[in-house]
């Protein structure tokens, strides 16, 4: 973990970096969360009593009626309390808030969230929410490392941005060539005049071969007979074929 | 041939793979929700991680700012995630929950469970001979309304069912049941006095109110009243509370490993014991919603009801329901 960063180790030998979601990232999601829910539960909560009701009324009844706990009461404060608990686990690490504000939650090892973690990450909300509007969250996200509340700290997660469609390259040519024969032309073409004549030909000619198996468009047919000039401007035609 | 010419056309040549990086990302996307077309698309993201792996190498050295790079290292941790990520069985998970980790997880916090419940009964005892002393400091564990109406001969459980339906009772108390049982958990943060403190005052509270009735002749009726749901409750706020003392304790003595990493451990281990007790609870709200305030039910049925329930839970907790084949 360096900075805002989380990194990996891999088995091919390139770490993997995962951008750690701040205290804005996070509130923005938790937001848009909030807002997401308070709408879903006053929504059902006002359409189930104007159902109940047979009328455009919000009263509640005189007395405690189980219909009106059962169908009004009770799943706005379902929706509301278990609205994280549930989603988390249903959307692999994410909310709607979440994926709104490209963030997800992983391990520390960067991977998918089990239920238990999720779990231990949402239960700790009650101390996370304390005393008011995730005052002790929103303190820890500021003051530590890894930007982690208790919850986060106790499940052994924390959130990082995926930026995947936010960046996605510019579109370029579709060809079979590929970066790495372009990286063996141009680590040969920096070494040339160093190598011996016979070395360099012979390489420069398995290059070219490769490409040719391969069927890329930027790989020439020289005649056996070409010369070290000529297999030099091939391997570098090779090298910028892109350009051309 | 310049240095810079050689990595633009290097540059060049590997942005010839935008599409081959879009269509490793997508693939990375579609495993990783769990929908593989078939055993070559799922090898074919073996090949794609390595090539990525490949490219963000060469990225991070010849272009370390361009969208490039950051798309590459985006699909190169989606594949990542999607490659290491353990297969998905809920089903099996579900059964090894409850007849593996849940009873090693009991075993691994008995002692815990003994001295938190022998803090709660302690508890009770002393609440019990406090007010059995002094009858008049009662008025520190029950409402005015409550004791006035057990100086009137009467419990606050009777007619509950006229002031309100078994449902709305049910859910307002394992409601509020969960509530206490999580927080007597969360509060193990604070090196588990918070835990202490809860499951203390829980125990006082129940031992004064049992002296204050007994003092006006109630205590069997309150003891109808409790016997049927509070067995399990009560073992459930004594298994919530040690599982906060084991965060704290985790806190207090982390061992080889660092705090952070006791405490995510203890808390981790904690969250499959606590999703249990939080069913219990369910459970013991319905009792006390349906069972416990309605007069029908005679004091054999409330106490074969209380012992089933609590037998149940044991097996849950020892892991006798799912045993080994």
């Amino acid at each position: 973990m360096t900075g805002g960063e989380l990194i990996i180790d891999s088995a091919t030998g390139v770490d993997v970096r995962l951008r750690v979601a701040g205290p804005g990232g996070r509130a923005y999601a938790f937001l848009i969360d909030w807002h997401i829910r308070v709408i879903l539960a006053v929504g059902w909560y006002a359409a189930a009593a104007m159902i109940y009701n047979g009328r455009f009324s919000l009263r509640t009844p005189d007395g405690m009626d189980s219909s009106w706990l059962g169908a009004v009461v009770a799943p706005p404060i379902c929706i509301y309390l278990l609205y994280h608990v549930v989603l988390e686990p249903l959307m692999r690490g994410r909310s709607p808030g979440k994926r709104f504000a490209r963030i997800r939650i992983v391990t520390r090892s960067g991977g998918r969230a089990p239920g238990a973690a999720l779990l231990v990450r949402n239960i700790f909300r009650l101390i996370d929410s304390l005393p008011l509007f995730y005052t002790i969250g929103f303190v820890m996200t500021l003051i530590t490392q890894r930007r982690q509340r208790i919850g986060d700290y106790a499940a052994g997660t924390l959130l990082v941005y995926e930026t995947l469609a936010a960046t996605d390259p510019a579109a370029v040519d579709d060809t079979t060539a590929s970066s790495e024969a372009a990286e063996i032309a141009s680590e040969l073409l920096q070494r040339w005049e160093r190598l011996r004549p016979q070395a360099r030909r012979e390489l420069a000619w398995q290059l070219l071969a490769r490409q040719r198996r391969s069927g890329a468009p930027t790989a020439e047919v020289l005649p056996a007979s070409a010369d070290d000039g000529a297999l030099r401007v091939a391997v570098e035609h090779l090298l910028h074929g892109a350009r051309s | 041939m310049s240095d810079a010419s050689r990595e633009q056309a290097l540059r060049l040549a590997m942005m010839r793979r935008a599409n081959a990086w879009r269509a490793a990302a997508a693939r990375a996307q579609r495993l990783g929700a769990g929908r593989a077309v078939d055993l070559a698309d799922a090898m074919q993201a073996v090949d794609d991680y390595r090539n990525l792996a490949h490219d963000l190498s060469a990225a991070r050295r010849l272009m370390p700012t361009s969208r490039a790079r950051e798309y590459l290292e985006s699909a190169y941790s989606m594949a990542h995630a999607t490659l290491h990520r353990s297969a998905s069985h809920p089903l099996a998970a579900l059964r090894t929950l409850f007849r593996d980790e849940i009873p090693r997880t009991v075993y691994g916090m008995r002692w815990q469970i003994l001295w938190v419940t022998v803090l709660f009964v302690s508890a009770a005892v002393a609440g019990y001979a406090l007010i059995a002393a002094h009858p008049d400091v009662i008025g520190l564990f029950a409402s005015p309304d409550m004791i006035a109406r057990v100086e009137r001969g009467e419990l606050w459980t009777e007619g509950l069912l006229n002031i309100a339906p078994s449902s709305v009772l049910s859910a307002r108390i394992f409601t509020n049941n969960i509530v206490v049982s999580l927080t007597s958990f969360c509060v193990g943060i604070l090196f588990g006095l918070g835990t202490f403190y809860m499951v203390g005052l829980n125990g006082l509270m129940l031992g004064a109110v049992f002296a204050f009735t007994a003092q006006h002749g109630l205590a069997g009726r309150l003891f109808q009243f409790v016997v049927a749901h509070g067995c399990v409750e009560i073992s459930v706020l004594c298994l919530s509370g040690a599982a906060g003392a084991a965060v704290g304790e985790a806190l207090i003595r982390p061992g080889e490993s660092s705090r952070a990493q006791a405490f995510q451990a203890a808390s981790l281990k904690a969250a499959k014991l606590l999703a249990l007790c939080v069913a219990l609870l369910v459970g013991c709200g319905l009792i006390e919603g349906y069972v416990s305030p309605n007069p029908d039910f005679p004091l054999w049925t409330r106490i074969v009801v209380g012992l089933g329930y609590w037998t149940l839970m044991l097996a849950l907790l020892r892991g006798w329901l799912f045993a080994r084949t």
